[in-house]
């Protein structure tokens, strides 16, 4: 029997969406009829519209694709007065205040409180700005990720800029790939350090040599979600840089055929991957979906990875950086990627003043600010934004990534953001950083979605119940260990059930462990990897600490975490195009 | 009375009559039929399937016990009652 979600899409789906959400728009609210609220839901996804949760009906967080995180001149600002004009709730956020910006995991921009009544509005300033909500969620092509400084690294070997470009002028918007399964991840990695995180997409593109030519390696498969992680599997092709777009279409329409539409959890295409085997994936992609020969994999550079690898010399993208040409890219934190929209205007100022332009974002939550003349260096430095944005930052406020969680996120167990933040500033004030650690990832997901990817975080932490003292608190399962590199390696899970407000003595334990029982220089992640399970264990012990943690509650049910009055009754929304709220009898 | 019921948000909600009713992240106590605990405290992690008995709503829920750590999916337990008032959850220890 098809899911709701199957027969939903079959009815409407793709850019005829576009017309009813502008329909809707102009009626209100209210129009959609509550028995179909569900369905346009699903559907206004495709276009980048996600129905914020329960409590919060009538707002919707926008996603805009950016593909490999680059926003060129201008663009930044137009998202910065998009959020200021239309990304504000009817509560502050402690944390962040009225209107934000957020920078995710794949290199995209969620705003949220949007109101359904301003979307065509705000679709036209960003199309006028050659930007798009559209494919930004829904089951297709997302938002394609690649090495930020893609175009503008030492370390390149092939710029994946224009191959991510093509990809996103192909396959966005073409019917014949608006309806697959499931979402369809793309990564295109252009250099020697493994920046594309191509382990954990659907397809990724490597690069590699083949014939003293340089083009990719092809890989399908990997993922995060659902307690399912799994790294994309080697299925030996190698194709050169032309025709990236070919075999990216095979391995689409063969996810399109055979992928599982039956049953949402055992879509993606990970785990057919599982059921066929990669040697399978080969012979089905050349038989029926190629028509050249497919050469095997070539020659790749994965032994020099370093990006996220455990080791020292690459975590991010942060820091000042060369470019080939002379000038110099300064990787800025944003701890757990939000940025205030006046934060956000400066920022565009300063890549104005001092850059190109150009803004980008990384699969860390960060931004890059590129192109900036050698002897203006000195000057963007200086800049008040960078007291808060730091190109060298505390390691742990440097390696803090957070989802959405239960601010706006139906599917979190837990509150992120804000927990995220107070963690990191507390760590930043009791616990001494390990001798050599400059970054120190520690990511918090609120469920298994993995949205923060968790799994390949030194510390990974995501969302769970537990109970304390009689009453059921939320709490963090942890995993110790994860990363990229040459050998990527998945956090074990060591510690369940953790009430929230026992993890940072937990790390503090940790991190104590560590460098005490650490051998010589030994990274974290080889410290970990030493220890069978059982040893893991017993590293650390969680504990209460001065830490205080305000959002022990259950988050998930309140409108609202952070309002005074956050029970679910005093929601003001639904509310209509003015943020008036709509009475249940209107 | 025609009850519409529904998994949403990759199972996080039962929806019935298009209202997102039952949410995982609960801590339920169940009695007897999850694990060997007498009483099991159950965090519901994702449902599994959803279904009406009459007025009752029932669900089956994937999640694990936070007394033993049992993991695995409940039987049927009510979750609620569809009432011509609207929804009411059910409340204290289901069986």
């Amino acid at each position: 029997m098809p899911t709701d979600v199957e027969r939903w899409k079959d009815e409407v789906y793709g850019n005829e969406i576009r017309e009813h959400l502008f329909r809707f728009a102009e009626e209100g609210w209210d129009a959609i009829p509550d028995d179909e609220a569900d369905a346009w839901f699903e559907r206004f996804k495709w276009w980048g519209l996600y129905h914020q949760r329960k409590g919060q009906e009538s707002y919707f967080m926008m996603r805009i694709g950016t593909p490999n995180g680059v926003l060129e001149p201008g663009q930044l600002r137009t998202v910065a007065e998009i959020a200021d004009e239309y990304a504000r709730g009817p509560v502050d956020n402690p944390e962040f205040g009225a209107a934000y910006c957020d920078w995710t995991t794949r290199q995209s921009i969620q705003l949220h409180w949007i109101k359904l009544e301003d979307v065509p509005e705000i679709f036209e300033k960003l199309e006028a700005n050659d930007l798009s909500t559209q494919q930004a969620c829904g089951d297709s092509w997302r938002n394609i990720v690649g090495c930020p400084v893609a175009g503008k690294d030492t370390h390149e070997h092939i710029d994946a800029w224009p191959v991510a470009e093509e990809l996103h002028e192909t396959f966005k918007g073409d019917d014949e790939y608006a309806n697959l399964p499931r979402k369809w991840k793309v990564s295109v990695t252009g250099c020697d350090q493994g920046c594309g995180q191509g382990d954990i997409n659907d397809l990724a593109f490597e690069p590699a040599e083949k014939h003293g030519e340089l083009g990719f390696n092809v890989r399908i498969g990997g993922g995060l979600s659902r307690k399912e992680p799994r790294l994309a599997r080697d299925v030996d092709i190698w194709v050169p840089e032309e025709k990236a777009t070919d075999i990216a279409a095979a391995t689409t329409e063969l996810f399109n055929d055979h992928g599982d539409r039956e049953d949402r959890y055992n879509a993606r295409i990970k785990f057919l991957v599982d059921e066929w085997g990669a040697e399978k994936m080969r012979r089905v992609l050349q038989e029926d979906y190629t028509d050249w020969d497919l050469e095997t994999a070539g020659e790749d550079l994965r032994d020099q990875y370093t990006y996220n690898a455990g080791g020292h010399e690459h975590g991010d993208h942060v820091g000042v950086h060369e470019q080939p040409d002379g000038n110099y890219y300064v990787g800025l934190n944003v701890l757990v990627g939000r940025m205030g929209v006046e934060a956000t205007s400066e920022l565009a100022d300063l890549a104005e003043e001092y850059g190109s332009g150009e803004v980008r974002l990384t699969q860390r939550q960060n931004v890059i600010v590129t192109d900036i003349p050698e002897e203006d260096l000195d000057d963007f430095l200086a800049a008040d934004l960078l007291d808060d944005y730091s190109p060298d930052p505390h390691p742990f406020m440097r390696g803090s990534i957070a989802c959405t969680g239960t601010e706006f996120c139906s599917l979190s167990i837990v509150e992120t953001k804000n927990r995220q933040v107070r963690y990191a500033r507390w760590l930043k004030e009791n616990v001494d950083v390990p001798a050599g650690v400059t970054d120190f990832h520690i990511h918090l997901s609120g469920c298994t979605a993995s949205c923060a990817q968790p799994q390949i975080a030194d510390v990974s932490l995501r969302g769970m119940k537990t109970r304390k003292d009689g009453e059921p608190v939320e709490a963090l399962d942890i995993g110790l260990g994860g990363g990229l590199g040459e050998n990527p390696h998945f956090a074990e899970w060591v510690e369940m059930r953790v009430p929230a407000d026992e993890v940072p003595g937990y790390i503090q334990n940790l991190l104590d462990t560590y460098e005490a029982e650490r051998e010589d220089e030994e990274t974290f992640r080889e410290f970990i990897q030493r220890h069978e399970e059982d040893a893991l264990q017993e590293l650390a012990d969680p504990e209460e600490t001065d830490y205080d943690d305000p959002y022990m509650h259950n988050t998930k049910m309140t409108w609202y975490p952070y309002a005074e009055d956050d029970d679910m009754g005093s929601s003001p929304a639904p509310t209509n195009g003015d943020g008036e709220p709509i009475s249940a009898d209107d | 009375m025609a009850t519409r019921l529904r998994l949403l948000d990759d199972a996080a909600w039962v929806s019935v009559n298009d209202e997102r009713e039952v949410g995982t992240s609960e801590v339920w106590p169940v009695a007897e039929s999850f694990c060997s605990c007498a009483l099991a405290w159950l965090v519901v992690e994702a449902f599994v399937d959803v279904g009406v008995d009459g007025r009752r709503v029932e669900a089956r829920a994937h999640g694990h016990c936070l007394n033993c750590g049992e993991s695995g999916t409940t039987p049927w337990l009510p979750v609620g009652k569809a009432t011509d008032d609207g929804f009411a959850l059910v409340e204290g220890v289901r069986r």
